[in-house]
């Protein structure tokens, strides 16, 4: 019981800490970068949720991204839709993208899945770079608007946006929160563990693995979204694979299949990047040992690291209290 | 007669891994099928749970034709079956790897996940209930809250047990449940078995270890090179001559 009260309260003061950040930093960049770090979780969790549980590494995760953030660009600058329905319809137009691709792309299992969506997101790329007539090819699409206001609330300085995107990315973890704890959760986890056994379990595999792909690029189209309101300028680089690449990073150093690990990698990652950004590219040397070294020595990135350790401690403990229970 | 085969054959290219296979399985009764190494008893065994597609013939489960079902229909109409590899999850507990064991029978959606619908959690429960009833059942109430990891092979096999036990079969099938285990546990494994028969299951095994299959089986298929070549009870096969020269190879003297 007291462990319950004890994550609880790590959470309570972790949300504490996220709402008074903007007070303890006063940097308007810091808060940028935040922002643009929750931003990116979002898109972490929708690939969590389907490499990390249900066990498909997705390598198009970028290309939904993009595909959420044009989406809303061009709703907003071309068709010219208000702020909230283009917010809305952006994510739904990925998901719906998401799904049709979903159907294809499932038929093919474990490294071929990982192949077949790096494909289609190399193809989503190029047609957002190269589609002139649509996307403004290189040149990128400018003047996206900024959140309109929520009734009295302004929703236009970077602390507002700040709160904004924030409010979203708890929203987004109590999704997937449910959902994990949840028999859907099970289910993913169920198919991510073993296809065949979960399949003689009377499971739908089919059904399920694209249920996990769909909502997966559905918070990919949701943090391009936010993306594209929030920088208000977006090229086509967004879906380039070095972003999905990065949100791998994120995932893998943070611990795949965790709850807390697309938080706990993001943030890494990002200040690390931030406050390495005086060697320039070079920062790569840094992350390319540590995603080794993370993969070899504890494949459960940070989080799962710790969790061993928890679960260690407590089996000791529970030794402990055996042990004492038969001298009595 | 619960299940039944008729001409049943699977074919991977050129080769006949399972031919004309006809049984039939009796309700309530353990069965066993053996055979050497390769004699396609793991074949039959997922052309039957749905997870291959026969070549040619059926299986009729109860009066209905299974054989172009997928594997996940088949276990909702009440077919279970274990694996030769647990293929459990070592991370989690043993009580989480068996909870989703009785998924199929529950219908909350993506919707009721999300909102934590009254439906959600009713049906939890009684997945949290049905895993305890079985893990009971199999004799793990110690190892509820262990890891999967550390826990014993024999162990494991339990959980395997609970997990098919928990989808509410009315037939299970159980592919070489006592592979890599010793003697005493074996023996332990077998009444689980013979438990399983008296509350009204029906039994199928693959097995290779001979004086357990003796004792524990009512009814035994014989498959070799994908043939069914003897079917009977214990002591009929333990006479029978195809069979022996199948085991032991060359002379019947022997």
């Amino acid at each position: 019981m007291t462990s319950i009260f004890k994550s609880r309260n790590i959470v309570i003061g972790l949300i504490l800490l996220a709402i008074l950040f903007p007070f303890i930093t006063q940097n308007e960049y810091f808060l940028h970068v935040m922002t643009l770090a929750f931003i990116w979780m979002i898109a972490v969790y929708g690939l969590n949720l389907l490499a990390g549980y249900t066990g498909y590494l997705s390598l198009a995760h970028a290309g939904f991204f993009a595909i959420g953030a044009y989406a809303f660009g061009l709703l907003t600058v071309k068709a010219g839709l208000g702020f909230w329905s283009a917010f809305i319809i952006a994510p739904m137009i990925t998901t719906a993208v998401g799904f049709l691709i979903g159907l294809i792309a499932l038929r093919t299992k474990e490294h071929f899945f990982a192949i077949y969506t790096l494909c289609v997101g190399y193809i989503i790329y190029l047609l957002v770079d190269k589609w002139e007539g649509l996307t403004g090819g290189v040149r990128g699409l400018i003047g996206i608007p900024a959140p309109s206001n929520i009734g009295p609330v302004n929703l236009s300085t970077p602390l507002a946006q700040y709160y904004f995107v924030f409010a979203i990315l708890l929203l987004v973890i109590l999704v997937i929160y449910r959902l994990i704890h949840s028999l859907t959760g099970r289910t993913f986890i169920a198919i991510r563990n073993s296809e065949d056994l979960a399949l003689s379990l009377g499971i739908s595999t089919t059904k399920n693995k694209l249920l996990s792909f769909v909502l997966s690029t559905f918070f990919a189209g949701i943090a391009g979204t936010l993306y594209a309101c929030f920088i208000r300028f977006i090229g086509p680089d967004i879906g380039n694979i070095n972003i999905t690449f990065d949100l791998l990073t994120y995932m893998i150093v943070g611990g795949i299949g965790t709850l807390s690990g697309p938080i706990v990698g993001t943030l890494l990652i990002v200040w690390l990047s931030q406050n390495l950004q005086f060697l320039q590219d070079y920062r790569m040397l840094i992350f390319g040992p540590l995603l080794t070294l993370m993969v070899i020595f504890s494949p459960g990135g940070i989080s799962g690291l710790f969790s061993q350790w928890y679960a260690k401690r407590n089996l000791k403990k529970s030794a402990k209290f055996t042990k004492a229970e038969e001298q009595v | 007669m619960i299940l039944e085969t008729k001409q049943l054959t699977k074919q991977f290219g050129g080769l006949f891994a399972v031919k004309d296979v006809d049984f039939t399985i009796e309700k309530g009764k353990i069965n066993a099928i053996i055979g050497p190494n390769g004699a396609g008893k793991s074949t039959f065994f997922n052309l039957v749970s749905g997870l291959y597609r026969p070549t040619a013939g059926q299986v009729i489960f109860k009066g209905r034709d299974i054989s172009s079902l997928s594997a996940n229909k088949v276990a909702k109409l009440g077919v279970a079956r274990t694996f030769q590899t647990t293929n459990l999850f070592e991370q989690a507990s043993v009580f989480d790897n068996v909870v989703v064991g009785h998924r199929l029978r529950t219908k909350s959606t993506l919707f009721d996940s999300i909102f934590r619908t009254r439906r959600l959690k009713r049906e939890e429960e009684q997945c949290k209930e049905k895993a305890i009833q079985v893990l009971q059942f199999v004799g793990l109430n110690h190892a509820v809250d262990q890891r999967v990891a550390n826990i014993s092979q024999e162990e494991k096999k339990r959980v395997a047990f609970a997990l098919a036990l928990a989808t509410d079969p009315e037939i299970v099938f159980l592919d070489e449940p006592t592979a890599g285990i010793n003697p005493d546990e074996t023996a332990e494994l077998s009444e689980l078995i013979e438990k399983m028969a008296e509350k009204g299951l029906t039994i199928c095994l693959i097995e290779h270890k001979m004086q357990m299959i003796m004792n524990l089986a009512e009814q035994i298929m014989v498959l070799n090179y994908g043939e069914k070549i003897a079917q009977g009870p214990p002591d009929e096969i333990n006479r029978n001559e195809e069979v022996i020269k199948a085991y032991l190879g060359g002379s019947t003297s022997a």
